[in-house]
């Protein structure tokens, strides 16, 4: 042993001293380009002392090394780091090698010896845990390699019986991130496994037994050192995402840890235990105490509840967010959880939630007036009375009480998780979830009503539910009010009196706050639609008509008036007989309504009446079959073009698009594709008619900046193709090419039009060059579709490509327009679904005349209420231009949490913007718009620092910009003189 | 053996004049020094000649700790200390220690003003006693002297409402004071590490009650109260001066905020409007939503509630006013209610218990006529509502506390002595740990097991770890060899060589000999030749030698054989070993006592 051991010390030690021989590839480097190595190695040199010698290093960390480079620099790192006595020094170079081999392209294995070697040498616990970091950096990156594999976790079993925690954390770390998934740890059995066992005593288990990455990780289950504990089940969950199926036995010593003193390693164990109760749902685990079993999911969700009610919050948050991940859990289980026995003087006593729907059922209403309404009933059997809650007992009665609203919202989560799962025991989470409406955070309240509404198609409200529900329209916060207006859309109620209660509160809720004016109309637009049968008895009351008397004819502006006749309209959409009941007026209002609010009032078939053409009753689900049927006929007719030159082909193109935009006015779930063929459309015509311009059949020398026509057509076609790309969604990467496709088209007519204006070879070339680029670049973006694109201009621009790269600036102008004028044209695949993005500032309203007042050089706020809908991401492409009338304009960003979601594919913005200006003499109108921005090409991090001090520098060729959307509002603003 | 003592002078097996002495570790801690609501004589205070006959307390006391302001846990401090006399430290957090001598105060003009009792303490005295009070920093562990710590954990009762640790070595005591394990609207929930103490004294006023969440309450109580003012009603909330008076004022305020209400919120002024001056100052005690929204606005300051005045009762219109006293026997609460008595679109709310005979146990009954002074007869036709808000810890929040404590013993106080039993009972049935329940002056004696530090000295340490096996296990026991030196009150364990240097002593060896009679009819060199195959055959992994000079020796165990003159055939062995190998050199003994088998050869 002792002789191996020497002979692989001398090992190392020759291969430290053939350090300077192997930097030859360094050296070789260092002609092309001033190596980074050699300026470290002279910096490092340079170095007197170890501060020195730090400064250094952490000045080269800010720059970035070239993955050729690497391997020289870590090199130069190592054999510093032999020479170096300060262990600060040398953990920064430990440090370095880890970034170092983050690099991309760099194969970190060629490092992989040398940073193994410096294992033998080192003594500082503090080290061993940063180089053990850089292992399982180099682990990460070869995650292929099963010799890398087997020799990081050889090392990582060395040292797990170091002292020092962070060693063994790392080590853990390792054998979590690196562990075979599917063989056993070591075939051989030797090597780790005295090491892991004999926790240093050499011979005390002889090395014979297998174990698997299993044992070895959970034998530190029960170190004395909290944060490896938690390093331990951390490795051991690891495991388990990369696939490992953890065994069984784990459950037992992950339940174990749940009652840990420190809450990092609790909070571990409850997703431990999660884990397992997920791979072993079914399986049987015994009541300790007592002869019964249960199923391990229905054991563990107990477990988890408990902890619920566990001493430190994060712990709580933990559990309270996993049970809601715990849906195989059997309902008996599911519905303790909401159980509470109460208890006055071991009276048995009811519940405020039992006693308000026994007084439901039995028909009286909510008295409440007695003292002792309350009061204690039957006496209590003492023995069976159980405090501690066993298992899940109340654990949501708990979590939805806590002190932190943290917990209470990963309650709710958890509750609106449970409860889509299960109708029965959303029944039973419906009381306490309407208690939420009443919690002392706004964030909470407006999240439970948001999980009422997603649960709310199991569930039909009593009236005093409804009567908790309806109070909070009375809530300050426009978030609320609307968010619950969108509950009570979604809400299905029992009885009449529940609608009219509803309508009752809307109305109120109606004169107190006027601008919800929209939201409560379509509240009660779904209302009625939901309900035909229920508002029926109440239409006469509703209408305030009358069997003899004729009664005035209320006021058509009201809008509590319009709220009602929603309400009623769309009722009787699907109840036939409601229409008898109104009265002539009624008629009236109909047809006034049906035109000026459309998207609230439906169409009725009303009997004796004609019809508008367009309204007619029948037009249902079939006129979306018939828009669709038309918008491919329109889009089959185009694609008998071949070549937009065609005679007709551009009186083709004109009409189709003008009947897709009069069909995207008309079908709105159509819009979206419509518009998106009509633009492309366009842009065809327009290079159709760029073409056909005169200037290409005139000489070169001839035409002169007279082709103003063509280079509008150009622009306008580029900006549409951003358009294109960004304004819609849903687009597969057919369409995207096909658009990429047309920019190209552009780009090369740009380019022609250049070259006949410019004289001079010279500043063609580069253009010529770039557009090279963006063909390449095309042709590597897009190569599945190059198939579909043969006979169109790049196919044909592809074919000669071999040409375009040597040929000359003029040559390669007139390829390009021989083939932008030959190429045929690329028919449109629509994708399945396409929705335009769309944005409307609701707020300003830009009909004020009252010019918004302010002392110019100071700044005034200006809130703003839109919607968008079809947005992706709005967080990070929304923004708010201000147009001043000097030209001047501001692109304001606005916060990610002015962001609200409402619904999918919903976004509503509202934020305030700061103007200033300096001061006016009158009031002037400025320009409030939304814009999208767009970024061609996704960012390309440096992977091998982190660090945030270098500026993220998109890709070559990308382009950013901006995409206008929506319609801008105007504001008055006066900015006035300050006066001293 | 070390014990704890616990006597309660008050609260034990009641509630009322909340007084604990704990004895540990050699220190007396008298907790909490409260007086009796329900008695006006000598058994209102503490029977503080328990602790002595005459003469003061001081010497007797190495600290008083105060949980919380409610008079019934301080009322008796003034008494304590200027009357029968201590000089120590009082320790109390800083909210209890600036409206403590508020209340004292109040209860001083009560008594001797109203009431005209003579001796009684007077405010000079109540000065007096605040300077000697020490204050006190959520989980600051304070040394009381050297030996004596406490720290103080936040209990959510009232503001500043603390339980305290008391502590001495190893030894612990936990009082809970009155705490609360559900938050409000204005307080936390208690918390507790699990710091594992011998005893934990808690109070068990609910010790019988399970209650129903505290958000069905609010929502009644909200509910009641909009739509008595939707109405046009007026509500009436009598209430006592500090605590859930602010519980309801930010429950009120709040819901006036959300639901954009006008109707005026009034609440008759006193000691409220310095209160509330108080709670506005000791904003990190309050509960999470306060704490973070201060910065904004401090939820105290209160925008729609504002002073009230004797001539707003008769305002026309919907109003809200909260009044003191809460039972509604005296003062403006019950002007006020006999304004509104008749109209019964007016409610009165009681939001807490009422003792027998006032008035709104009366009305609570359900009493539509009243007496009134001078014979008048009062209808009452207004709607009477109960609510409850006690911040007391039901059962389920007694047991919850206890699981995060995990306490030796259980030891219960404040509470009645029925309710008690069974709660013991179930203490004892789930946790599996004592639980006592003393009543006053009987005291409780819990047998404490401390643990002793001792100093080991790192050769020492680093002998035993050289000696193997593995890394050592904090959670099992083990035993090594050592000397034990108690000196200067310092107690070390060093290796014995060192221990005799330190000392000055030459070492003694100490060996003890044995004779064996043994019948061998050998010679007495083939006998130890016997003896050594013998031992070499059975004792394997020791190092046995047959040294020329005629002995074997088993590691340091040395065996001679030799024969009396007249019987050849009996040997006598001289076996001899050093204490050291007591174990090894007993077991030779008795095995060569049962003599050598007999098939052994002698080679």
């Amino acid at each position: 042993m002792a002789a191996h051991l020497k002979k692989r010390v001398y090992e190392e030690f020759s291969k430290v001293v053939q350090l300077p021989q192997e930097e030859a590839p360094a050296k070789k480097l260092r002609l092309t380009k001033p190596s980074k190595s050699a300026a470290l190695h002279i910096d490092l040199c340079k170095a007197s002392n170890p501060t020195d010698a730090l400064q250094y290093l952490l000045h080269f960390a800010r720059s970035s090394v070239e993955a050729e480079s690497v391997e020289g620099v870590v090199r130069i790192l190592l054999e510093h780091y032999y020479k170096e006595q300060d262990n600060s020094v040398r953990l920064k170079i430990a440090s370095l090698i880890g970034l170092l081999s983050k690099t991309q392209n760099f194969n970190p294995e060629t490092i992989l010896d040398d940073t193994l070697n410096t294992f033998n040498t080192e003594k500082s616990h503090q080290i061993l845990a940063q180089l053990l970091d850089t292992l399982l950096v180099i682990g990460t990156q070869l995650p292929e390699s099963p010799t890398v594999r087997h020799r990081l976790i050889e090392v990582a079993c060395k040292h797990l019986s170091d002292t020092y925690f962070g060693v063994r954390n790392k080590c853990l770390q390792l054998l979590g991130c690196l562990c075979n998934v599917d063989t056993p740890l070591n075939k051989d059995g030797q090597g780790l496994v005295p090491a892991v066992i004999g926790g240093g005593a050499p011979g005390v288990s002889g090395g014979v037994c297998v174990r698997d990455a299993q044992s070895v990780i959970s034998d530190y289950f029960a170190d004395q050192d909290p944060r490896v504990r938690t390093a331990a089940i951390k490795a051991m969950l690891q495991l388990h995402e990369r696939g490992l199926k953890i065994q069984q036995t784990i459950y037992d010593q992950a339940c174990r840890l749940l009652c840990d003193d420190y809450e990092q390693v609790r909070s571990a164990a409850v997703q431990m235990v999660w884990v397992l109760s997920q791979i072993y749902p079914e399986s049987i685990v015994p009541i300790p105490s007592s002869n019964e079993q249960v199923r391990l999911v229905d054991d563990s969700f107990g477990k988890i509840s408990h902890m619920v009610s566990d001493g430190s919050w994060v712990v709580r948050v933990q559990a309270a967010k996993t049970l809601g991940n715990m849906l195989q859990v059997s309902p008996h289980f599911l519905e303790q959880t909401l159980d509470k026995k109460l208890m006055s003087d071991l009276r048995r006593k009811r519940t405020a939630h039992e006693r308000a729907k026994e007084l439901y059922a039995s028909g009286e209403f909510s008295s409440g007036r007695k003292w002792a309404d309350d009061a204690p009933k039957e006496k209590v059997d003492t023995s069976a009375v159980n405090l501690i809650a066993s298992g899940a007992c109340g654990a949501f009665v708990h979590g939805l009480e806590d002190e932190m609203y943290e917990v209470r919202i990963a309650a709710v989560d958890a509750l609106s998780a449970l409860a889509q799962s299960s109708a029965s025991f959303a029944e039973k989470c419906l009381d306490f979830l309407v208690d939420m409406f009443n919690d002392e955070i706004e964030e909470v309240r407006l999240q439970s009503i948001h999980v009422l509404r997603q649960i709310s198609i199991n569930i039909t409200l009593r009236e005093d539910q409804l009567d908790t529900v309806l109070a909070v329209l009375e809530d300050s916060s426009r978030d609320i009010r609307e968010a619950l207006h969108e509950l009570l859309c979604f809400t299905n109620v029992s009885t009449k009196e529940c609608i009219q209660l509803a309508l009752l509160e809307l109305l109120k809720n109606l004169t107190k706050y006027p601008t919800d004016r929209n939201s409560v109309w379509k509240c009660l637009k779904f209302l009625g639609c939901r309900h035909p049968t229920l508002v029926l008895p109440l239409v006469p009351e509703l209408l305030s008509t009358h069997p003899y008397f004729h009664t005035p004819e209320p006021d058509m502006d009201d809008p509590a008036y319009i709220a009602v006749l929603v309400l009623v309209f769309n009722a009787a959409q699907s109840c036939p007989t409601m229409t008898a009941l109104f009265s002539d007026h009624t008629f009236r209002h109909y047809t006034y309504l049906r035109d000026s609010l459309s998207h609230l009032v439906p169409p009725l078939r009303l009997p004796g009446r004609k019809q508008a053409p367009g309204v007619s009753g029948i037009e249902g689900s079939g006129s979306v079959e018939s828009a669709q049927l038309f918008l491919q006929q329109s889009l089959s007719r185009i694609s008998t073009i071949h070549n937009l030159q065609d005679p007709g082909a551009q009186d083709l193109l004109n009409f189709t698009i003008r009947d897709l935009q009069r069909l995207g006015e008309l079908q709105t779930e159509l819009a979206g594709a419509a518009d998106f063929s009509a633009t492309y459309l366009r842009c065809q015509l327009l290079l159709t008619k760029a073409l056909q311009e005169k200037l290409w059949t005139m000489a070169v020398p001839l035409c002169l900046k007279d082709n103003a026509m063509a280079t509008a057509a150009a622009k306008q076609m580029l900006e549409e193709t951003y358009k294109l790309e960004f304004l819609y969604s849903g687009l597969e990467n057919r369409q995207v090419a096909t658009i990429h496709h047309v920019r190209l088209q552009a780009k090369a007519l740009q380019l022609v039009l250049t070259a006949r204006t410019r004289r001079g070879v010279e500043p063609l070339i580069s253009v010529c060059e770039k557009f090279l680029q963006e063909v390449e670049s095309f042709q590597r973006l897009f190569v599945v579709e190059l198939p579909h694109l043969q006979e169109s201009f790049v196919g044909k621009l592809l074919d000669v490509s071999p040409r375009l790269s040597a040929c000359k600036p003029g040559e390669l102008v007139k390829i390009l327009q021989t083939t932008l004028r030959q190429s045929g044209f690329l028919n449109l695949q629509l994708p399945k679904q396409v929705q335009r993005a769309s944005a409307t500032i609701i707020e300003p309203t830009g009909e004020s005349d009252n010019p918004l007042r302010f002392t110019s050089g100071l700044v005034v706020a200006l809130d703003i209420d839109a919607t968008l809908e079809h947005v992706q991401d709005p967080h990070n492409t929304v923004k708010v231009q201000v147009l001043y009338p000097d030209g001047q304009s501001h692109v304001i960003q606005p916060k990610p949490g002015d962001f609200r979601s409402p619904g999918p594919h919903r976004h509503r913005l509202i934020t305030q913007v700061y103007l200033s200006h300096s001061a006016w003499t009158e009031a002037c109108q400025i320009e409030v718009r939304l814009l999208l921005a767009y970024s061609s090409s996704r960012l390309c991090k440096a992977a091998w620092s982190d660090s945030s001090t270098e500026s993220l520098q998109p890709a070559e060729g990308a382009t950013e910009g901006t995409i206008p959307f929506g319609k801008p509002v105007k504001v008055f603003i006066m900015p006035k003189p300050a006066r001293r | 053996m070390p014990e704890i003592k616990v006597t309660p002078l008050g609260a034990g097996q009641d509630v009322g004049r909340s007084c604990i002495l704990v004895s540990i570790g050699g220190k007396n801690v008298m907790l909490d020094c409260g007086m009796h609501m329900g008695f006006n004589d000598d058994r209102r205070f503490p029977d503080f000649s328990y602790i002595t006959q005459q003469g003061r307390l001081t010497e007797f006391l190495d600290c008083v700790i105060i949980s919380h302001f409610h008079l019934d846990h301080c009322g008796a401090l003034p008494y304590m200390s200027e009357m029968v006399g201590y000089d120590g430290p009082i320790y109390m957090t800083h909210p209890t220690k600036a409206i403590c001598p508020i209340l004292l105060e109040d209860f001083r003009k009560i008594t001797v003003d109203k009431k005209g009792e003579t001796n009684f303490f007077t405010s000079q005295m109540i000065k007096d006693c605040m300077k000697k009070v020490v204050p006190l920093n959520l989980h600051q562990t304070v040394q009381v002297d050297d030996e004596l710590e406490i720290k103080a954990y936040y209990a959510g009762h009232v503001l500043g409402a603390a339980m305290v640790q008391i502590k001495v070595g190893s030894e612990s005591v936990v009082y809970t004071g009155d705490y609360n394990m559900t938050p409000d609207r204005h307080l936390g929930a208690a918390w507790i590490d699990k710091c594992r103490p011998d005893i934990l004294i808690s109070e068990s006023t609910y010790a019988t009650t399970i209650r129903d969440s505290k958000r069905c309450r609010e929502r009644d109580f909200l509910k009641k109260v909009h739509e008595t003012v939707e109405r046009g009603g007026k509500v009436l909330i009598p209430v006592f001066a500090l605590g859930r008076a602010q519980e309801l004022c930010i429950l009120l305020e709040t819901f006036w905020e959300r639901m954009n209400m006008k109707a005026p919120i009034y609440f008759s002024t006193g000691l409220t409007e310095k209160a509330n001056h108080y709670y506005k100052l000791f904003i990190t005690w309050t509960n999470q939503k306060i704490r973070k929204t201060f910065v904004q606005r401090n939820m105290f300051e209160f925008k729609h509630i504002k002073a009230f005045d004797r001539s707003y009762a008769d305002n026309p219109g919907p109003m809200v006013v909260f009044a003191t006293p809460g039972m509604l026997h005296a003062g403006q609460s019950l002007q006020i209610f006999k304004k509104w008595a008749g109209n019964e679109k007016n409610m009165i709310i009681m939001p807490g218990y009422c003792v027998q005979g006032t008035i709104g146990h009366k009305i609570l009954n359900g009493q539509k006529k009243l007496e009134m002074e001078n014979r008048q007869t009062l209808e009452v036709k207004l709607q009477v509502e109960y609510m409850s808000f006690s911040a007391h810890a039901d059962a389920k929040g007694i047991m919850q506390l206890i699981r995060m404590a995990e306490p030796r013993n259980m030891l219960l106080v404040h509470g009645e002595a029925k309710k008690m039993e069974f709660l013991k009972d179930k203490i004892e049935q789930e946790f599996s740990i004592n639980c006592f329940m003393p009543a006053n002056g009987e005291t409780t004696t819990v047998i404490t097991n401390p643990s002793v530090p001792v100093d080991i000295s790192l050769n020492l340490l680093k002998r035993e770890m050289a000696l193997g096996g593995p890394l050592p296990d904090p959670k099992k026991p083990r035993t090594m060899h050592g000397t034990l030196i108690m000196k200067d009150n310092s107690l070390r364990l060093v290796s014995p060589e060192q221990a005799l240097k330190e000392l000055g002593l030459n070492e003694h060896q100490l060996r003890f000999t044995c004779r064996v009679q043994l019948q061998d009819s050998h010679s007495d060199s083939d006998t130890l030749i016997r003896i050594y195959t013998h031992l070499k055959s059975l004792l394997k992994g020791y190092t046995i030698q047959h040294l020329p000079d005629g002995t074997v020796m088993v590691e340091s165990i040395v065996i001679k054989v030799s024969s009396s003159a007249e019987e050849p055939n009996t040997k006598v062995l001289l076996l001899s070993w050093s204490y050291q190998d007591e174990d090894l050199g007993s077991f030779l003994s008795t095995l060569l006592k049962k003599g050598l088998p007999s098939g052994l050869s002698s080679i």
